[in-house]
């Protein structure tokens, strides 16, 4: 990596951190909401990334890790007295942990599509497991909780407004995607990357194959369940329809349209998805889909890379 | 034998009697979905995500055609030819740029059909649940229940359609292509046979016999838009545990599913009773990848 070249690179992404920290203050309510939002589908995405992306596995169910993420902040915020964020997000890691654990020891000894197929279908089971629960999941009602404060014990305690949630959701998005970038370029995200080149000839030099997919479905989940917190916390709520196979879709979605194997790529993606499905939500009301997916369709044909796809080298040095 | 004897009366012998007749519709059903996108997916390699889509598809078109003339089988044949057509466009517009690249960005292409065409369905006939009359209203008794013959002919229809595929593909000079082209792609293509019309109509005669099963299907429960996907999913669950692009294996495998997803319906809730066949599929993946009904590989 020449140094000039990652001068440019920790500029332009202090600029864009910094952009996303004045963002609160200009604009109105409404696109500070969307802001936020973008950010914690692009946490998702990016999640998605590190086994689409870097590892070459295509999975179909990344709604599970974010729905577990969801319901396990539910359960902190519900069951204990004043609603502490930080155990919210312990217990939303450990559920969406618990969760990543049983799907990678089945899943990864399975490849390509298969592993795509098994992942979705474990993404239903546990949708099916948490639609008919109701006495503890709340069904199809889901589950309804205040939002805890932000606060560090004998330091200080903010309630969350519109601004601080950004803030603090900003710092999450932005700590995890330096700890993903990191561990993308460590060894272990190099073995990772020549699994998804040639894992016969990885697997030859003497790596443990079964052993890196495993702690990278893990680390995955991991992630998207931490997402999943954060839009439990935004939104006060937790439903099955966010365990359900179409939000995992989505995350796949974001992937191809911002450009796989990039870290930054599935969050621009999530903006562009949202933008595209804001702006066309004016016009064709809740069926939206219908124009969103022939672009979706348009741009696997024309655009395998995505849109930031052509920087994929430079993002990655 | 106290013991036996015991289980074996305290077992609700006429609901299992009911169940396995219901399982076995549904198996039919499900094995023509089945064989549609097993043989989509051994002959090109694609997933197709749309087929519940294309099922739901052919149930609205029936659901069009019954209302405008009233007639069931004129219904069920329409359905089969317009969504036939559909599905040729749409292997040709977004497959076949497709050819030669990575699996995985098919399965992606067909999620986006999906998403469009059950939104399209959505748009154009609301979410209210729409009704095909049943052509057939005889019943006949059985234990507690008036069981109705039209579940019987379902089967007996599906049998047929998957059995005249079947003569098609073992006898018939296309049906030779299709096989051919399964086998070796390069070696038919190289024999003259025009391999990228082969996949455009295979596509087209999965996306038909779909169809044909959504208009069949439709009498039993309302049509919506969104009843494709369950369908989808069941249809993968098949095709895997039957073994990817495996006919025969794909038909018993559905029969095998649905018979156990009914046994367990008289126990636990029917939504739950899906989980059953997750589990079937793990369970498969983990012991016999290759698929259940296919001989051991050597």
């Amino acid at each position: 990596m020449s140094k000039r070249s990652s001068y440019i690179y920790w500029t332009g992404f202090c600029v864009i951190v910094a952009l996303l920290i004045v963002e609160p203050f200009v604009l109105p309510e409404f696109w500070r909401r969307f802001v936020t939002e973008i950010l914690i589908w692009g946490l998702l995405a990016m999640s998605s990334d590190i086994l689409i992306g870097y590892t070459g596995m295509v999975s179909f169910g990344h709604s599970a890790f974010f729905g577990l993420g969801m319901y396990g902040a539910a359960a902190a915020l519900l069951s204990v007295a004043p609603p502490n964020l930080w155990l919210a997000i312990l217990y939303g890691l450990i559920g969406a942990a618990a969760v990543a654990l049983f799907v990678a020891y089945f899943s990864t000894r399975l490849r390509d599509i298969y592993f795509a197929i098994t992942t979705l279908i474990f993404s239903q089971i546990f949708y099916v497991i948490i639609f008919t629960w109701t006495e503890v999941t709340g069904g199809e009602n889901g589950l309804t909780f205040s939002r805890p404060a932000l606060a560090i014990p004998g330091l200080f305690s903010l309630p969350f407004t519109t601004s601080t949630l950004h803030w603090f959701v900003l710092a999450v998005v932005t700590a995890s995607y330096l700890i993903l970038r990191r561990i993308t370029q460590s060894p272990f995200g190099m073995v990772l990357q020549s699994i998804r080149e040639n894992e016969a000839r990885t697997r030859a030099i003497g790596y443990a194959v079964e052993r890196y997919k495993i702690v990278a479905v893990m680390l995955s989940g991991l992630f998207a369940g931490l997402a999943g917190v954060l839009y439990a916390i935004q939104n006060r709520f937790a439903a099955p329809d966010f365990v359900y196979f179409l939000v995992s879709g989505e995350a796949v979605i974001f992937n191809v349209m911002g450009g796989i194997g990039t870290l930054v790529g599935p969050i621009v993606g999530a903006a562009f998805y949202l933008l595209l499905r804001e702006g066309f939500s004016r016009f064709f009301t809740e069926f939206y889909l219908i124009p969103v997916g022939i672009i979706f369709i348009a741009m696997i044909i024309f655009m395998p890379q995505g849109l930031l796809g052509f920087m994929r080298r430079w993002l990655n040095q | 034998m106290e013991p036996i004897s015991a289980i074996l009366h305290a077992l609700p012998w006429d609901q299992i009697l009911i169940q396995t007749l219901n399982g076995i519709v549904t198996g039919m059903i499900l094995a023509l979905v089945a064989s549609g996108l097993t043989l989509i997916f051994g002959i090109m390699d694609v997933v197709n995500f749309a087929h519940g889509e294309l099922f739901m598809l052919g149930a609205y078109i029936g659901v069009v055609v019954m209302a405008t003339s009233g007639s069931f089988w004129l219904a069920l044949v329409l359905s089969t030819l317009v969504v036939a057509i559909i599905g040729a466009a749409l292997q040709i517009t977004t497959l076949r740029p497709l050819l030669g690249r990575d699996p995985l960005t098919t399965i992606l292409a067909t999620f986006g059909i999906s998403l469009v065409l059950q939104n399209y369905a959505l748009w154009q006939f609301g979410p209210v649940a729409r009704k095909i009359q049943e052509p057939i209203t005889g019943r006949f008794s059985l234990f507690y229940l008036e069981y109705p013959w039209y579940r019987i002919v379902i089967a007996v229809l599906s049998g047929a359609i998957i059995g005249g595929f079947w003569l098609f593909l073992k006898y018939g000079t296309y049906g030779i292509w299709i096989r051919a082209t399964t086998q070796d792609r390069v070696m038919a293509q190289a024999m003259g046979i025009p391999v990228p019309w082969v996949h455009t109509a295979v596509f087209a005669i999965g996306a038909g016999m779909a169809a044909a099963s959504g208009v069949l299907f439709g009498p039993l429960v309302g049509v919506n838009h969104a009843m494709g996907i369950d369908w989808v999913l069941r249809a993968f669950i098949v095709v895997v545990v039957g073994g990817m692009g495996n006919l025969g294996g794909s038909i018993a495998a559905s029969i095998f599913i649905s018979l156990l997803e009914a046994y367990a319906s008289i126990w636990v809730d029917p939504a739950q009773a899906v989980i059953v066949s997750f589990v079937v599929l793990i369970l498969t993946l983990l012991f016999r990848p290759t698929g259940l009904f296919v001989p051991t590989p050597k």
